[in-house]
């Protein structure tokens, strides 16, 4: 569980998101760890329009408690998403609240014909009911237990111990 | 006593005051998060949720149509509720004092006061009256301070010129009046602005005005040699007691800036001016319509700016109050 291969996934992922680009797709990458792996994604699969990246701080349902994310970044969506398919990228599902941000912003875009979820690694812990369509790899941890991905060059996860 | 009642006790911003005692990191986490409420002003529906279901009075106890126009918009990009209230044309004129209008607007459960007022310190006066939970920012307080105008030009400034150092700034015109160049200069100074210039004639500068860590100039075409950004005062006409100036006539030839005043500024030098602006008095129209003029843009950016100083202000005040009373 200790070993994954974030390549070996990546291509896997790329692998069985193929039959979607008949849809003519756009990708959409979650800041910061999603919008590596949509970018690597997106130059396996040969995709010819740019990546659109979302910074879903200005959506999270925490503002009132913890505040704005001091490193906020501005999303950026080089297309229109009205009547297109999303296939919305990120790092890691745990608790489904990113994603429930994450579809509320490109809501503020416009109207997607379908919202596509891919993640790298997809854990326990769901607070919302939101599932993956397409999971690279499953792992279940300790709650006190967080998997990150680092990069952007050498793509990596690790496991942290965090504070209980 | 400004930097007591502007953070709380963790060091994060609790009002907005003034640009004295803040840190260069505020100021530019301010205006880093600025640049990504631009792209929201950018896209189809204007607006993020971030302020949904919280009490935004724009009171204005002296008048203006710009900064509460970008206010207004401000507040409700973030999706928060906005009452704008000019009191002086109604509770003031009948006799109720400001810390009793602020009361009773209080009572209603508002949780952020947006205030000018034509008097120095009214914004701290108020700060300082109001409970804990509620925040206020400084619209403009008399000769004081406008802070957020400030890091609006902040902000625009680095948009064009990338970077603040190395820069020469030039303001020019009636510095004396002017909450904006005061708050500005400080601004400038804390984000390290290696020479800020004020040009004026010496009856609308301050005494002793190089405290404020500015060179003065008494001459346009030497204030403005080979500087990078031009940002013009309104010749607060309003606020002036006795001959300042002797003519209208006398002040825009010898300071109003006119394309030739301009040509001694670094070919790519910007021009700014906080509006509202007096054609033909301060600046020729043949420069506020010209290619260097960057006074539009200014207020575009304004409401990114008001939107981040809100949002950064009213964040995480849940986990604050809980700490408080812990």
């Amino acid at each position: 569980m200790n070993q994954i291969d974030v390549d070996q996934t990546l291509n896997s992922l790329a692998e069985k998101l193929r039959p979607v680009l008949e849809k003519d797709p756009v990708m959409i990458g979650i800041h910061t760890g999603g919008a590596w792996i949509a970018q690597r994604l997106h130059d396996i699969l040969g995709m010819s329009e740019d990546i659109g990246t979302l910074d879903i701080s200005f959506y999270r349902d925490d503002f009132t408690r913890i505040g704005l994310n001091p490193q906020v970044k501005a999303s950026d969506l080089p297309f229109d998403v009205d009547d297109r398919h999303v296939i919305l990228v990120d790092d890691v599902l745990h608790t489904g609240r990113t994603i429930r941000a994450a579809m509320n912003e490109i809501f503020d875009y416009g109207r997607p014909a379908s919202i596509l979820l891919v993640v790298l690694i997809c854990r326990d812990g769901r607070e919302l009911p939101i599932q993956a369509d397409i999971i690279g790899e499953t792992v279940a941890l300790k709650p006190n237990q967080e998997i990150k991905l680092t990069g952007p060059d050498n793509l990596a996860l690790e496991i942290q111990e965090v504070g209980a | 006593m400004t930097e007591d009642l502007q953070f709380d006790k963790d060091g994060r911003l609790h009002h907005f005051l003034s640009i004295e005692g803040l840190k260069r990191e505020t100021i530019v986490e301010i205006l880093d998060t600025a640049e990504s409420f631009i792209s929201v002003g950018e896209r189809e529906i204007k607006k993020v949720p971030l302020l949904r279901g919280k009490t935004v009075v724009n009171l204005f106890f002296e008048s203006s149509t710009r900064t509460r126009t970008t206010f207004e918009i401000a507040a409700k990009r973030l999706s928060a509720d906005v009452i704008n209230l000019n009191p002086s044309v109604s509770s003031t004129k009948k006799g109720e004092t400001v810390l009793d209008t602020i009361d009773n607007l209080e009572a209603m459960h508002t949780d952020l006061f947006v205030v000018r007022h034509i008097n120095s310190g009214a914004a701290h006066l108020i700060a300082n009256h109001l409970p804990r939970h509620v925040r206020l920012i400084n619209a403009g307080d008399g000769r004081h301070s406008h802070p957020t105008q400030a890091m609006l030009d902040a902000f625009t400034i680095r948009r064009y010129k990338k970077d603040f150092a190395g820069l020469k700034v030039a303001i020019v015109g009636d510095i004396l009046h002017s909450r904006v160049a005061r708050s500005l200069i400080h601004a400038l100074n804390i984000l390290g602005v290696p020479e800020v210039r004020v040009v004026a004639p010496k009856t609308l500068l301050p005494t002793a005005v190089e405290q404020l860590g500015v060179h003065p100039f008494h001459n346009m075409y030497e204030g403005l040699e080979d500087v990078d950004v031009v940002v013009m005062l309104r010749l607060q006409r309003e606020r002036m007691e006795g001959a300042l100036i002797p003519s209208e006539q006398e002040y825009f030839r010898v300071y109003g800036l006119t394309e030739e005043k301009l040509s001694v500024a670094k070919d790519d030098a910007i021009v700014m001016h906080p509006g509202p602006m007096n054609r033909g008095l301060e600046i020729d129209s043949a420069v506020a319509d010209g290619p260097r003029a960057v006074i539009l843009p200014q207020v575009t950016n304004g409401i990114a700016v008001r939107m981040a100083i809100m949002a950064l202000i009213m964040g995480g005040n849940v986990q604050r109050e809980r700490k408080g009373k812990e």
